[in-house]
């Protein structure tokens, strides 16, 4: 593992940012910004004519390090210690238990439980639980 | 002007990703990793991301909700759902199980596309995949909530 620094002001003015991204998104399009349910909707079936609205919002996401890497003038900081078929299993599981789930950290994390919604804040507490078994027994028990 | 705007909003989204360090996924597993407390180890930054971007949220929807429609929209478009299906346990304990295994989710994965790592592109591939299929499954299976996913 590598270590890295508690860095809270930082994660606060960060953590607005996506707030007030989330509150945009509800005042432009009156959607709720769940990332999973965004982009697994750029896939077919469609059906409600928001798609190049989607591919605009997953844009702006994938280009935000570029356009910071242009401000600080330094690429952000990434350590990914996960392996190949690690990685691949991973990606598989965050997909569809996401999807499956009807949201991941910004649909029922943020948003969710912005709404004080009870379906979400289950699916908080349970995925930070198997998240953090997952930890444990990866670091502290292989 | 729509599309313009909701790129915007990716792009505000992404920032808060990258400012926050939330898309570098040793920060995440660092914050998951609660026997390193004792350690000193530990690194709380995404309980405060996760704080702010909440109480944010809590207090803009308020104000926009009030609104009759979304500026560029017809209504809101809210979760209505408020049962405690099997689903909603089963989906994100699965997707916590792969949050844990790379510290890797939805968005801060794909904010890392553009970071231009092999590693992210790959975790990517197997996501979307991992998405479609759900949702296939989902469309197929008879108590079919997807469309009022969020």
């Amino acid at each position: 593992m590598s270590a890295t620094e508690f860095t809270p002001i930082a994660a606060v003015v960060g953590g607005a940012l996506i707030g007030a991204a989330a509150v945009m998104l509800m005042a432009a399009k009156g959607r709720i910004a769940g990332v999973s349910g965004i982009a697994v909707r750029l896939f077919p079936p469609y059906g409600d004519g928001e798609l190049a609205g989607r591919i605009a919002f997953i844009a702006g996401l994938i280009l935000a390090p570029i356009i910071a890497t242009f401000i600080a003038g330094g690429a952000p900081e990434q350590t990914i210690e996960a392996s190949g078929i690690v990685l691949l299993a991973a990606g598989l599981l965050v997909g569809f238990g996401s999807v499956w789930g009807n949201g991941c950290t910004s649909g029922h994390g943020v948003c969710g439980l912005s709404r004080l919604s009870i379906r979400s804040l289950v699916a908080v507490a349970t995925f930070m639980t198997t998240a953090i078994a997952t930890v444990f027994i990866s670091r502290h028990l292989m | 002007m729509a599309i313009l705007v909701q790129f915007i909003i990716g792009l505000v989204f992404g920032l808060g990703l990258v400012v926050s360090g939330m898309s570098n996924p040793a920060k995440v597993l660092n914050f998951l990793d609660l026997a390193s407390i004792r350690t000193g180890a530990w690194d709380a930054s995404l309980a405060f991301v996760m704080l702010a971007a909440v109480a944010v949220t809590f207090v803009g929807f308020r104000f926009v909700l009030r609104r009759e429609r979304p500026i560029f929209g017809e209504k809101f478009h809210l979760p209505t759902a408020t049962d405690l299906d099997a689903r909603i346990i089963a989906g994100p304990a699965i997707f916590g199980i792969g949050w844990g295994l790379a510290g890797f989710c939805p968005g801060p994965a794909l904010t890392a596309l553009g970071g231009g790592s092999q590693a992210a592109f790959l975790f990517v591939a197997a996501m979307l995949t991992g998405m479609v299929a759900a949702r296939w499954l989902a469309i197929r299976s008879p108590a079919s909530l997807i469309s009022r996913s969020s």
